[in-house]
């Protein structure tokens, strides 16, 4: 990965971290990484634990971040949440995916997307 | 929190009860489908979440599962987006449920929350009715057939929104008026006896095939006016009743052929000649019903019936036979009706002109006969009460302002007829002439010693079939039925054998 992709990716998971605690978020873990998969952001919203899935892009010519999110993607999403559910022991406990799409405009303001209760499903 | 919501399900023209039990719990989020469910139904996973987010309600973050009880029966089609939408709602606390257990929900959800039209509302109604359910929520698009199902009350509905206030009790519910009935005859009033001019004989055959429901052939030159007559047939027959227009919109309904309330017309279906032994007789991977069911109780024309397919043909016996048709498929056998009038026309050889006084047939005896044999079998033609040669018209005919005798009073004629034999079979269980069977010719078709002798040297010189032979006393008892004569006389004999005689003159030896 270059390094400028890696620098992209970074700054779109701080934006989205401190947007998610403007929205009265608390960010509980940030890349989560397990064998087969990692979520960039994990947070609590009241009873709701949340998995954030956190896309970043510099230019629209390949379609919005949220687009990109594959089915191998979501799987992989999917089963590193159960991992970490079950890790935590919230498997009955609330919980759902949120996507943030963050698109850097060329004068560096972001422009976010905030998809709450994305349709993730292994 | 557990929502359980009445639904339906079809096989073959019957019907079974389907709960939709809708689980929401927290949890890992997703949306299981279970209850053997095809493809259809497994889409209704999309189907639902956009419809319920597109109507302003929310997609709970949580655990669903989804269950089509029971688990053994195959579940088709969209039907059940509108019950899992409303399962859903209630089990996240959205709308009230009353949790009726006297209520079935069917309809298919668009992305913005409408609800649309689905296929076989009036058979899953009809036994959810026998089941004891009250009251149905359906699409508005399928409120008109299903408003004819007396005891049930339909609720329709256009969208998601509309439902949630009905049941939140902020609109009252209004459900439909019970239909009513009204048969009516073929709408195209351009189609009348009256207006086919000359084709005297032709027309006779037709009146007295219609009276017995006997199968009939036209043979002729092209343009001749055997299409013509055809589309005229439906004209003459009687008015369909009640109970026969609900076994036909039963059918309709399911093959998604209905448009808007119950069928009022007889059926005339005219497939064209390359139509597979699957779209006539029925089948396919579903098992839909095939064109002789969509023909029940009505016409099923074949056109040019020597350019069908050979096997296609030959299926049509056994429907022919019994008036009804079974389907095989992956896990189950479906019975549709299928209780038609066969007419079917055809050119005499390839060239069209063969026994045409302008004798301009050009076909060698050899064509001629493959034409016809190869393509027609003898068992389909023996099925075939009556065959009738379409000569083209004189121009004297043609040309006389004089109208012919109109379909209503051909049709007054045909009616009496039936009349008389449904009394006649009153204890026999059968309604008309055609479906004679066994024993019952020995009871109702006495001949007198003249009658037989006259039958006995046609069946030597046609060298006619033991089955040719019981349709001929069919239809001789149908003439006499026309006649107002109680017994076969033998001008009545002796018309029938004439319209058997064609056999021999094209399938047999004189070509």
């Amino acid at each position: 990965m270059t390094r400028e992709r890696k620098n992209t990716g970074d700054l779109g998971e701080a934006l989205a971290a401190r947007y998610l605690e403007s929205r009265g978020m608390r960010i509980l873990e940030r890349k989560y990484t397990i064998r087969g998969g990692e979520i960039d952001l994990i947070a609590k919203d009241g009873a709701y634990t949340v998995f954030v899935e956190v896309k970043t892009r510099r230019s629209a010519a390949y379609g919005t971040g949220a687009e990109s999110i594959t089915p191998r993607k979501m799987a992989a999403l999917w089963r590193t949440a159960e991992q970490y559910a079950q890790k935590h022991q919230l498997l009955d406990a609330p919980m759902r995916f949120d996507v943030v799409d963050i698109f850097l405009q060329r004068n560096g303001n972001p422009e976010i997307t905030y998809i709450k209760n994305a349709d993730i499903h292994a | 929190m557990l929502a359980k919501v009445g639904s339906c399900g079809l096989m073959g023209l019957g019907g079974f009860h389907v709960d939709v039990e809708v689980d929401v719990s927290s949890g890992m989020p997703c949306m299981e489908i279970v209850g053997l469910a095809d493809t259809a139904v497994k889409e209704s996973r999309e189907r639902v979440r956009s419809a319920l987010k597109n109507a302003g309600f929310a997609y709970p973050a949580s655990r669903i599962i989804i269950n089509l009880a029971p688990a053994d029966l195959r579940k088709e089609g969209p039907i059940y987006d509108l019950p899992i939408a409303v399962g859903i709602l209630a089990a996240s606390g959205q709308v009230p449920f009353s949790g009726r257990r006297d209520t079935v929900f069917l309809g298919e959800l668009s992305l913005d929350g409408e609800i649309r039209g689905v296929h076989g509302v009036l058979p899953m109604l009809i036994d959810a009715r026998s089941r004891g359910m009250r009251r149905a929520v359906v699409p508005e698009e399928n409120a008109g057939e299903a408003a004819y199902i007396e005891g049930l009350q339909i609720l329709p509905v256009r969208n998601l929104s509309e439902l949630a206030s009905y049941m939140r009790g902020e609109k009252e519910m209004v459900y439909c008026q019970p239909g009513k009935f009204a048969a009516r005859r073929e709408s195209s009033g351009d189609i009348d006896f009256k207006y086919i001019k000359g084709q005297d004989a032709a027309k006779r055959a037709m009146e007295i095939a219609v009276a017995g429901s006997h199968n009939i052939f036209l043979i002729g030159p092209p343009g001749s006016g055997k299409t013509m007559l055809a589309r005229a047939v439906p004209t003459i027959m009687p008015l369909l009743t009640f109970a026969e227009a609900l076994e036909v919109t039963k059918v309709h309904s399911v093959s998604g052929e209905l448009r808007g309330g119950i069928v009022t017309e007889r059926p005339f279906r005219s497939p064209h000649h390359t139509a597979s032994t699957a779209s006539l007789i029925g089948g396919g991977a579903k098992a839909r019903p095939g064109e002789v069911s969509l023909a029940h109780q009505g016409v099923l024309f074949l056109d040019e019936l020597p350019e069908f397919r050979r096997e296609a043909l030959e299926a049509l016996r056994q429907p022919l036979e019994d008036g009804f048709v079974t389907v095989s498929r992956v896990n189950a056998r479906v019975e549709y009706p299928a209780r038609f009038m066969l007419v079917a026309s055809m050119n005499p050889c390839p060239c069209g002109y063969y026994g045409d006084p302008s004798g301009k047939c050009r076909c060698t005896p050899g064509q001629i006969r493959r034409y016809l044999s190869q393509r027609i079998s003898g068992p389909l033609l023996n099925r075939v009460d009556l065959h009738v040669e379409v000569a083209r018209p004189l121009y004297e005919d043609l040309i006389s302002a004089r109208e012919g005798e109109p379909s209503s009073a051909v049709r007054n004629r045909v009616e009496q007829a039936r009349e008389i034999q449904r009394e006649r079979y009153q204890k026999a269980g059968i309604l008309v002439n055609s479906q004679l069977r066994g024993g019952m010719f020995d009871e109702f078709c006495k001949l007198d010693a003249a009658c037989e002798l006259l039958l006995s040297s046609a069946f030597q010189s046609l060298n006619l079939s033991a089955r040719a032979y019981r349709r001929i006393l069919m239809v001789a008892r149908t003439i006499a039925d026309l006649a107002g004569s109680g017994e076969i006389r033998e001008e009545h004999v002796a018309e029938a054998v004439q319209y058997r005689s064609l056999d021999r003159k094209y399938w047999g030896g004189e070509v």
